[in-house]
C-alpha cells in the first residue's frame, strides 16, 4: 500500500496530475492559475508540465471562465475551474445556476456537464473582506448541482479525480484554512464514494457532523469531551449535495442526540436541511431536539472577530452541553 | 449611417456595389434564400396565431429579421456551431430543425425542444448574453482539437449591455478565438430603443477590444451572407473573432405579451417597412433573373403547407408525463430528485 503524507493543497495538486494524465479532455482554467501556481498554489507547476492550452490563465472574469467551460463541455471537454476565493464566485452565479445546472436537463442527456467549480471557501485565515465565506448553501440548494467538500489531504486526492471524472457539474469547496494540514494520503485506494459521510471518531452520546474546516474544530471538541467523560462521533459529511442521509441516522439512532456543526449561518443553511431531514427519519430516537452550532446571520466580519464567528472548540462544547442536558 | 453599411441590395432591390464585399451568389441560390425567408416569415405568422388561440404560452415573432437570420444561418458550414438567443427562429430553419421542435419550448411542454449536437444549434437561451461565453468556450475546444470550424452566437442590441458579452469580447480577443458574433441590432430592447444601450454605433465596440467589426443592412439578405461568410471564413482559418452588426428592425412585438404601441410610433414601423428584407429579393429575382410569379406561388404554397403542417403538430403535442421533470437532472441519479419522482408516483398511485 503505498501511502505518503502531503499537505491538502499537494494533495488536490497531485490530484488533478492524475486527472490530467488520464484524460486528454481535462483542462484546468481560472485566474493566476498558469505561472503563479494559483493565489494558493493548488496549481503549482502544472502548466509548466500540460501546457498553456491544457491550464488557462484566465481573464479575469468569473462568469466567463464558467460560460467558457459550458462550451468546452459541450464540446467534451471537462475543465476544471479554480474561483479565486469564495467571495468571487457571484460574478458567475447567473452562469453556475442558469446554465450550468440546467443544460444536462434542457438538451435531454445529450450536453454533459462534466465540469469542476473549486471554491476555497470558509474562513479562519485572518483575511480581508470576501476572503472568508461559506455560500455552500446556494448550490447545494440549485437542482442540477452537486456539491462536496474535502477535509483531508487523501480525500482532497481522491475526491478532485472523482469530481472531475464525474458527469454532473461538482461544486468543490475547499477549505482553505486546512490547506496546508499535512495527512496520510493512501495512492492506491480511494476509500468511500465521493459522497460518503465517514465516522472520523466513534462515540455512544452525541452524534456531531461537520464539514471542511469543522471536522478538525469537531474532533478536537471529541477529545476535550472525552476527558470530560462525553463520548462524541465524529462523522466527516464529505458530500453536502447530496449528503449520506444513511451514515448519519445509523449513528444518530445509536446516540439519540445530534449536533451540526458549521461555518455558514444557520438559516436555511445545509445544517437546517439535515436537522429537518434527521428528525423526519430519525424521529423516535431522538433523546433531544437536534441543534446546530453555526455562524451567524451577519456578513462574515471583520476577520480580527472571525474566532467569535466561527464555530469554536467551546462553543461545540456547549451544543454537547446543551443537548446532554435534556435527560437531567 | 449610409457610408458605413455594408450594402448589396437595396431596398428597392437595385445592386449595390461595395468596395469590400460582391455578391457570390447565382440565381437559384438567391432564389433559395427568398424561400427560406418566406417560409419563416410564415412560420413565425402561424406562432403568433397559435399563441392566440391560446396554444402557445409565449411567441417571440422574427418579423422584419429574417434576412439577418437567414443570411448568416445559410453561411454556416454543417460542422460550424450556432448558439441561438430566442428569437432566431430563422437560424434555427436553417439548421435544419423541424418548425415544431422550434415552438416546443413556447408551448412550454419542454424547456428545450431539440438535439443541439444532431443540429449543431444549441438550445434557445433566455438568460440575455448567456449564449455568447458558450460560444466562445465552444470556439476555444474547436481550437484545441485543430479543427476547421467555427462557432457563431446571436444576441441583440439589448443583450449587447450585458457583462458575459463584454467578457466573451475579451476572452474570443484574447485567445483569437474562432467564433463569429452577430449582434441583430433590431432598434428595440422591448421598450428601450438602441440609444438608451449605445452611444456609439454597436459595431465599433470591437475596436476597443481588438477585433473587427462591421455593421451590415440586416434587411439585406445577400450582404448578410457575404459579410457572415467572409467573418466564418476569417474565424476558421485562425484569424479569429468578428463582430457583425446586423442593422435591423423588429416589426413585430417583443413577444406576445408585449405592446408596441406604448412606445414607438406607426411612422418609425413604415419607415422600416419600406426596407422590408422579402420584398427587395423578390424584386430582384423578377427583374434580373425574370423569375416568374407562378414560382413566387409555388414558394408561397409551400411555406403555407409548411404552416399547416407546424400547426397540426402544434395541436398534436401534449404535455409530457409528470414524471419528466425527473429525468436528466443529473446523469446520474440523485436521491434528491428520486425522492421527488417517487412521491410524484405514490401519489398519482393513490389517487387512482
Amino acid at each position: 500500500m503505498a501511502t505518503t503524507t502531503m499537505t491538502m493543497a499537494r494533495a488536490l495538486n497531485e490530484g488533478m496530475r492524475r486527472a490530467m494524465e488520464r484524460d486528454p479532455k481535462v483542462l484546468l482554467m481560472g485566474e493566476d492559475i498558469g505561472k503563479l501556481g494559483g493565489v494558493f498554489r493548488v496549481t503549482d507547476g502544472l502548466q509548466k508540465d500540460f501546457g498553456d492550452d491544457r491550464v488557462i490563465d484566465a481573464p479575469l472574469a468569473e462568469s466567463a471562465i464558467v460560460g467558457t467551460a459550458v462550451g468546452l463541455a459541450m464540446r467534451g471537454y471537462r475543465t476544471a475551474i479554480e474561483i479565486q476565493f469564495d467571495g468571487f464566485v457571484y460574478p458567475a452565479f447567473d452562469q453556475i445556476v442558469s446554465q450550468v445546472a440546467k443544460l444536462h436537463k434542457r438538451s435531454k442527456g445529450v450536453y454533459t456537464m462534466g465540469l469542476v467549480i473549486r471554491l476555497p471557501y470558509q474562513g479562519g485565515i485572518g483575511a480581508v473582506e470576501h476572503h472568508s465565506e461559506s455560500p455552500e448553501a446556494y448550490f447545494v440548494h440549485t437542482a442540477g448541482l452537486r456539491v462536496v467538500t474535502p477535509s483531508t489531504p487523501h480525500d482532497a486526492y481522491w475526491m478532485i479525480q472523482e469530481s472531475i471524472a464525474h458527469d454532473d457539474p461538482v461544486i468543490f469547496c475547499e477549505p482553505k484554512s486546512r490547506y496546508w494540514d499535512k495527512g496520510e494520503v493512501d495512492l492506491d485506494d480511494p476509500g468511500p464514494g465521493l459522497f460518503d459521510a465517514v465516522v472520523r471518531r466513534p462515540g455512544t452520546d452525541v452524534t456531531v457532523v461537520a464539514y471542511g474546516s469543522m471536522v478538525k474544530t469537531a474532533l478536537r471538541a471529541a477529545e476535550a469531551a472525552a476527558a470530560e467523560g462525553t463520548s462524541l462521533e465524529v462523522i466527516d459529511l464529505r458530500g453536502l449535495s447530496p449528503f449520506d442521509t444513511d451514515v448519519m441516522a445509523a449513528s444518530l439512532e445509536r446516540t439519540g442526540r445530534l449536533l451540526v456543526v458549521q461555518e455558514a449561518p444557520p438559516y436555511a443553511s445545509v445544517g437546517s436541511e439535515i436537522v429537518a431531514t434527521l428528525t423526519e427519519r430519525c424521529f423516535y430516537s431522538l433523546r433531544a431536539p437536534a441543534l446546530r452550532v453555526a455562524a451567524y446571520h451577519v456578513p462574515y466580519p471583520a476577520s480580527r472577530i472571525e474566532d467569535v464567528f466561527r464555530p469554536s472548540v467551546e462553543r461545540v462544547l456547549d451544543g454537547v452541553d446543551r443537548l446532554m442536558e435534556y435527560d437531567q | 449611417m449610409a457610408d458605413e453599411l455594408v450594402q448589396l441590395l437595396s431596398p428597392e432591390g437595385q445592386r449595390v456595389d461595395h468596395p469590400d464585399y460582391e455578391c457570390s451568389l447565382d440565381d437559384t441560390a438567391i432564389l433559395g434564400l427568398y424561400r427560406d425567408m418566406v417560409i419563416v416569415r410564415r412560420i413565425c405568422n402561424e406562432a403568433t396565431a397559435l399563441q392566440r388561440q391560446g396554444q402557445l404560452a409565449l411567441w417571440a415573432p422574427v418579423q422584419g429579421q429574417e434576412a439577418a437570420q437567414i443570411g448568416s444561418g445559410r453561411a454556416l458550414a454543417p460542422g460550424d456551431f450556432v448558439f441561438p438567443s430566442y428569437r432566431e427562429h430563422g437560424v434555427a430553419w436553417t439548421r435544419g430543425i423541424p418548425p415544431a421542435d422550434m415552438l416546443r419550448i413556447f408551448r412550454a411542454t419542454e424547456t428545450g425542444g431539440w438535439d443541439p449536437q444532431r443540429y449543431h444549434c444549441n438550445l434557445p437561451t433566455i438568460v440575455l448574453g448567456d449564449q455568447v461565453p458558450h460560444a466562445v468556450g465552444y470556439a476555444m475546444g474547436i481550437q484545441r482539437d485543430g479543427a476547421e470550424e467555427a462557432a457563431m452566437v446571436f444576441f441583440g442590441d439589448g443583450a449587447s449591455s450585458q457583462g458575459d458579452v463584454m467578457e466573451s469580447f475579451v476572452w474570443a480577443a484574447s485567445f483569437m478565438a474562432p467564433v463569429v458574433f452577430v449582434l441583430q441590432n433590431n432598434q428595440w430592447a422591448i421598450s428601450e430603443p438602441t440609444s438608451l444601450q449605445t452611444k456609439i454605433p454597436l459595431y465599433r465596440r470591437a475596436d476597443g477590444f481588438g477585433f473587427p467589426g462591421v455593421r451590415v443592412d440586416g434587411n439585406d439578405v445577400l450582404a448578410v451572407y457575404e459579410v457572415s461568410r467572409r467573418a466564418l471564413e476569417r474565424a476558421r482559418e485562425g484569424g479569429g473573432p468578428t463582430l457583425i452588426e446586423a442593422y435591423t428592425y423588429r416589426m413585430g412585438a417583443h413577444t406576445t405579451s408585449d405592446d408596441p404601441t406604448r412606445y414607438r410610433v406607426d411612422a418609425e414601423v413604415e419607415v422600416w417597412r419600406h426596407r422590408d428584407p422579402i420584398e427587395r429579393v423578390k424584386a430582384l429575382l423578377a427583374r434580373e433573373h425574370a423569375v416568374r410569379s407562378s414560382t413566387f406561388e409555388e414558394v408561397a404554397a409551400e411555406a403555407e403547407a409548411i404552416a399547416q403542417a407546424l400547426r397540426a403538430d402544434v395541436l398534436a403535442m401534449d404535455a409530457p408525463p409528470a414524471t419528466d421533470m425527473f429525468d436528466d437532472v443529473y446523469a446520474e441519479p440523485h436521491p434528491w430528485t428520486e425522492a421527488g419522482r417517487a412521491e410524484v408516483l405514490a401519489f398519482a398511485e393513490e389517487a387512482r
